[in-house]
């Protein structure tokens, strides 16, 4: 198989059949926090990954070139938490700066990104996998745009519910967590999608 | 005397009347992630306990030290190297729990139920009034996960920490195990919760009445 196809058929496995949320339970509490309305989820689905592509990079480098060398691969927890804090503060300096608009609708989002959970769960199984550079970085932007595409469709489903008639102790969250279990029943339909290709 | 029974009403608030999985809907990606059996419940929610405690006391140790500014990057620091000694406790005397739980274990860093507890309890409190909320915390999500990951392992799998429940004739169902499964029983036991909440709410009422 080409190089190309495969890198392509990455791409989508990570979008599709390796979705962040629905396959690996990564970025739930944002995922369940912020997709209220669809604009927000937008703006929080953008700025992951914005910030997951460039961690992905980043710890790369900190991983290979830093840890490493040094043997000290038993702090890339310590490291990687620390690049992804930094990373999204020196982010969130740079919009406010160069583009007020976007820092304007993004710029809430940032701080949360910190504790959200697969950015830094990208990072350790770009290592625990074992990828190379470019695949690291493939999985970071694609992983992340798998997490848009499912915040905001539960975006989408939670404002049609918010007109809906629910029983009172299933308000809230109880409901889109059984809505969730339904969406990822649907992803599972993709699971076997590439198995005849790769 | 009235720091006895504050010390417990602490304790007992992390179990139950703001058990950190039903009450406060925080941690939730271990809580659907790892919890397809009992056993990974119990794991996961002991290796969480170690580390709320070990943090909770740190951080409520040097709450007088600790710059108001940069306070959430120092807890942060405080908690991964609980996590870390966690991880390699567990990679060298539990290997096969070590990689069942797989990611989620170094995840724990983020996990949110931690970093709140810091924020919100230990770095306003005395030492043993957070080592108290670190381990009534930690107990409760323990408790939760065990709860979820019993229902998934005994429905989806027909066990009960690897023992076999129901007799050659279960079929189990798989759905359950799966991902989908993590979300839908853990939205409708939130949701049995809630009823009971509501219940326990309108009995004080009523009794206030």
């Amino acid at each position: 198989m080409s190089p190309i196809v495969k890198i392509l058929l990455f791409m989508f496995s990570c979008v599709l059949t390796n979705n962040y949320i629905f396959s690996r339970f990564l970025g739930c509490c944002p995922f369940l926090g912020v997709s209220n309305k669809v604009e927000t989820a937008v703006g929080m689905g953008i700025a992951v990954t914005f910030v997951m592509a460039l961690a992905s990079l980043f710890t790369y480098f900190v991983y290979y070139y830093i840890l490493v060398p040094l043997s000290l691969t038993y702090l890339n927890t310590i490291a990687f938490i620390l690049v992804i804090a930094s990373l999204v503060q020196v982010v969130e300096m740079f919009l406010k700066k160069s583009a007020p608009s976007l820092y304007g609708a993004l710029g809430i989002y940032l701080p949360l990104i910190t504790t959200n959970c697969a950015v830094l769960g990208v990072t350790i199984l770009n290592i625990t996998e074992g990828h190379n550079l470019l695949y690291s970085v493939l999985n970071g932007t694609f992983g992340a745009l798998g997490f848009l595409l499912a915040i905001v469709l539960m975006a989408g489903v939670r404002e049609r519910l918010e007109s809906a008639k629910i029983a009172a102790p299933l308000k809230g969250f109880p409901i889109s967590l059984v809505i969730a279990g339904l969406m990822s029943i649907a992803f599972l339909g993709f699971s076997n999608m590439f198995a005849g290709v790769a | 005397m009235e720091q006895k029974t504050t010390l417990k009403s602490v304790f007992l608030n992390g179990i139950i009347t703001e058990n950190p999985t039903f009450r406060l809907v925080l941690g939730t990606c271990p809580t659907m992630a790892v919890t397809t059996s009992a056993t990974n419940g119990i794991g996961m929610g002991a290796a969480a306990t170690f580390v709320l405690v070990g943090s909770n006391i740190v951080i409520s140790l040097l709450r007088n030290f600790i710059p108001d500014k940069i306070r959430i990057p120092s807890f942060i620091v405080v908690i991964c190297t609980f996590v870390t000694m966690v991880q390699m406790f567990m990679q060298a005397f539990l290997p096969s729990l070590y990689s069942s739980l797989g990611i989620f274990l170094p995840l724990i860093v983020v996990n949110c139920i931690i970093l709140a507890r810091a924020e919100a309890f230990a770095s306003k409190n005395t030492v043993l009034h957070s080592a108290a909320d670190g381990i009534g915390m930690g107990i409760g999500f323990t408790l939760a996960l065990t709860l979820i990951g019993s229902i998934r392992e005994i429905l989806g799998n027909g066990t009960i920490f690897g023992a076999t429940v129901f007799g050659a004739s279960f079929k189990p169902m798989l759905l359950l195990i799966l991902p989908a499964g993590g979300f839908i029983v853990y939205g409708l036991l939130l949701a049995l919760f809630n009823v009971a909440g509501a219940k326990a709410a309108g009995k004080k009422e009523a009794k206030k009445q």
